[in-house]
């Protein structure tokens, strides 16, 4: 896999707190990376990093294939979690001078910010001060800054924070659509679940050092708890003598003339095993695998062990809604 | 370089075009022209014209009243009383009575009037009676006018400077404490007004968060300078329009209403076509007069004497530099806190040199080249201010070399020092920051 961008070994420590221990990422060329962790874990710390806002005490970056250096800033955007403008500048000047700064020209800049000032339903603003804008416009434009120059590399720092759930789609959908022209993008979030349909890599810090990381499909795999989620219509006496010494039964609840079986293969078996297992007493509804969410992964990497049963509930819940989509 | 040209761009017009500035660029002038107009048009609206008539029973006095700007005399041989009576009908303002008795008795001497008189039309009339008691009671003692004339003597002592090259200077003290203490306090004023914009221009990049944008594009140190640096050009526009406005201003008036602005020689020199002079009173006159070019001369040589290029060349130095030094302090301290009010507890450190120059530019100015005012004017801190109020009295050249290479490497450092703190601080949210945390931001990486 070609990697755009890599961080090897990085450690930063500020006087009485290791803020970095040992950090390192790789971010494949065209893919969606999630960088995961609690407020405080040193996320932040290492976008800045990336970003050349502060130096790591120790480990090196390679953009591309070549060691990180001052110019590359043209080639990366970067939407920090704390973000403002200036509060008395006009919308449109504002932008420009954003936009200057990141290397854009002036006579350009300005005709690539009408297109999107256009998109986003900014144009009338343009020539407003920002302290008359609401903050979900704001936002909006402080995303246009970010992606204006096009750079290779974008990084989002919680960016779906202060958006209604409309803005959240459209910025939602713009980001995918980046990645489908070839972008390759760092977000950085502490809300795990909100990423898992959007992020292809992920790496997982918390305090200060980097826990897991890996493929999300891969990393889903590799947590799998081998549970199954059946619904079933009519069947041919009680759940319990369904299943032989392959499969275990974790519980069945009826509702609404169906029945809600949940089954862990054991060994030996696969899930099209547990299907003809269950052919023969009942009309099979739904089947599907409950998997962990990145919360539980999360949390069994750091305590070693799921969440117990009465946040099992909720993990299918949130399977379930991921599922569903 | 591209980008700080950019940043500095944004800073200088953004505030070039507020209205605030504007306004105040303007209203500037304006109120130094009234400072400087000011007092001559008060002069010139107050001074009544008094209609003066003189009953001079003992005809000893009449002959020595010249009438001056504010006052004309006519002497009435009509006896006091149908003068009075005059007076009331609104002939004359006021009425001077010298009696018969007056030489031996100068209490019997009389002023009336309706209303009152001004006290400088009153010492006027004083010193001419004074002037002629004295040469009556002279000539009563043998002692020839003439003669006293000629012993009387006025002394200045023209001070003498000898440079060391063996040019022999006038000095005039009086000029160069006036040009010296003014440029002082100018640069005292432009360090604190603009000093204090830079460092409310970082707070408020910090507090909008908005400095999270821009640090992914420019390096802080970048930011900063071109922050200073546009700020310190919007003063030394500010400056130079106010320079060229007053001047305008109060040349404008000057041209437009001349008479305002002959002080002192205009109610000397002032001679009535109708009054004829003996020789004696001539002579006075032309002494006055004499002695008032004379203090204008004066004026006119120290100001010569003054060297115009390096005033000027040190001015802007120290000026620019001074701002400089204090600039990146100022803006440190911005990075550092978290809103105006916790700017106090580091503005003290670094306000404390600047008011201490400003308490001692008094005993500088007694004492230019005293060893207090030597040292004030080679620490970098001090110099600014102090150097300038020493400038015009004259100075080595090895002094100013000392105090500008001292000054050059003082705003290095604080800019140097100033960017280490900026970059953590700008980036560093609701933490209390002491003196301690400020030193392991300077140690940082």
């Amino acid at each position: 896999m070609e990697y755009l961008f890599r961080a090897e070994h990085i450690s930063k420590s500020y006087t009485g707190h290791k803020a970095l221990s040992d950090v390192s990422i790789e971010v494949p060329k065209g893919r969606i990376f999630g960088l995961l962790g609690p407020n405080g874990a040193g996320k932040t710390t290492l976008i800045r990093i990336i970003n050349q806002i502060i130096a790591p005490d120790e480990g090196e970056l390679f953009y591309g294939n070549e060691q990180l250096k001052a110019h590359h800033v043209h080639n990366i955007g970067y939407l920090p979690e704390e973000r403002g403008l200036y509060k008395k500048m006009k919308l449109g000047e504002q932008a420009i001078y954003l936009a200057r700064l990141k290397g854009v020209p002036e006579h350009q800049s300005k005709k690539l910010l009408k297109e999107w000032f256009e998109k986003f339903d900014l144009l009338p603003w343009w020539n407003k001060k920002v302290e008359e804008l609401s903050k979900g416009m704001a936002q909006k434009v402080q995303f246009i800054i970010t992606i204006l120059h096009k750079p290779a590399l974008l990084i989002f720092d919680e960016p779906f924070s202060g958006f209604d759930p409309i803005n959240v789609n459209l910025i939602k959908q713009e980001i995918l659509k980046l990645r489908d022209e070839g972008t390759t993008i760092i977000f950085s979030t502490h809300n795990m679940g909100s990423v898992e349909e959007l992020c292809d890599h992920i790496a997982l810090i918390n305090k200060s050092e980097k826990i897991l990381d890996g493929n999300v499909r891969q990393i889903k795999k590799d947590f799998s708890t081998n549970i199954f989620q059946l619904e079933l219509g009519q069947m041919k006496g009680p759940a319990e003598q369904m299943f032989d010494h392959r499969f275990e039964l974790i519980k069945a609840t009826p509702h609404n003339g169906l029945n809600t079986v949940r089954v862990k293969i054991l060994r030996e078996a696969d899930s099209n095993e547990l299907i003809s297992q269950v052919l023969p007493y009942a009309q099979v509804v739904s089947f599907s695998e409950l998997t962990p969410s990145m919360n539980d992964i999360f949390i069994k990497t750091v305590t070693g062990k799921f969440p117990q049963e009465s946040s099992q509930d909720e993990v299918s819940a949130s399977a379930n809604d991921y599922l569903a989509e | 370089m591209n980008k700080i040209l950019v940043i500095i761009k944004r800073e200088y017009l953004s505030r070039v075009k507020k209205r605030s500035f504007i306004i105040m660029t303007i209203l500037g002038p304006i109120l130094m022209a009234a400072l400087m107009i000011g007092p001559a048009v008060v002069a010139m609206m107050s001074s009544s014209k008094y209609e003066v008539a003189i009953v001079d029973d003992t005809h000893m006095f009449y002959d020595q009243f010249t009438p001056t700007q504010s006052t004309t005399y006519t002497r009435l041989e009509t006896g006091i009383d149908s003068a009075l009576e005059l007076m009331k009908g609104g002939k004359f303002d006021a009425v001077l009575h010298i009696p018969e008795v007056a030489f031996q008795a100068p209490a019997s001497l009389r002023l009336f009037s309706l209303k009152s008189i001004n006290y400088s039309a009153k010492a006027h009339m004083e010193s001419v009676l004074k002037h002629q008691y004295e040469s009556l009671k002279l000539t009563k003692a043998g002692i020839d006018p003439e003669v006293l004339m000629a012993i009387e003597t006025r002394i200045t002592i023209n001070a003498v400077r000898i440079e060391k090259d063996g040019v022999e200077r006038s000095d005039y003290p009086e000029v160069s404490m006036g040009l010296g203490f003014v440029s002082g306090l100018l640069i005292y004023m432009f360090i604190f007004l603009f000093g204090s914009q830079v460092q409310r221009g970082v707070l408020e990049e910090k507090t909008s968060r908005i400095v999270e944008i821009i640090v992914s594009s420019v390096k802080p140190f970048q930011l900063m300078m071109g922050k200073i640096v546009g700020v310190g050009l919007v003063g030394l526009t500010q400056f130079l329009i106010w320079v060229v406005l007053t001047f305008a201003i109060v040349g404008g008036v000057r041209s437009a209403f001349p008479e305002a602005f002959q002080f002192t020689s205009a109610e000397e020199i002032y001679v009535s076509a109708s009054q004829s002079l003996n020789a004696e009173e001539l002579q006075k006159q032309m002494e006055t007069v004499q002695m008032q070019n004379t203090t204008a001369g004066q004026i006119m040589e120290g100001l010569a004497a003054i060297n115009f290029p390096v005033v000027i060349l040190a001015f802007l130095f120290y000026f620019l530099a001074g701002y400089l030094l204090y600039a990146a302090l100022f803006a440190a301290i911005g990075s550092a806190v978290d809103s105006e009010a916790d700017t106090q507890q580091f503005m003290l450190p670094v306000t404390i040199p600047l008011l201490f120059s400003i308490i001692v530019a008094q005993m500088v100015i007694q004492d230019p080249s005293g060893p207090m005012a030597y040292w004030l004017s080679i620490i970098p801190l001090t110099s600014p201010v102090i150097m300038m109020i020493r400038i015009p009295f004259g100075v080595p050249y090895l002094d100013l070399a000392i105090s500008a290479v001292l000054l050059i490497a003082g705003f290095i450092f604080t800019t140097w020092l100033a960017g280490k703190i900026y970059r953590t601080g700008i980036l560093m949210y609701g933490k209390k920051i002491t003196y301690a945390e400020l030193w392991k931001w300077i140690r940082y990486r």
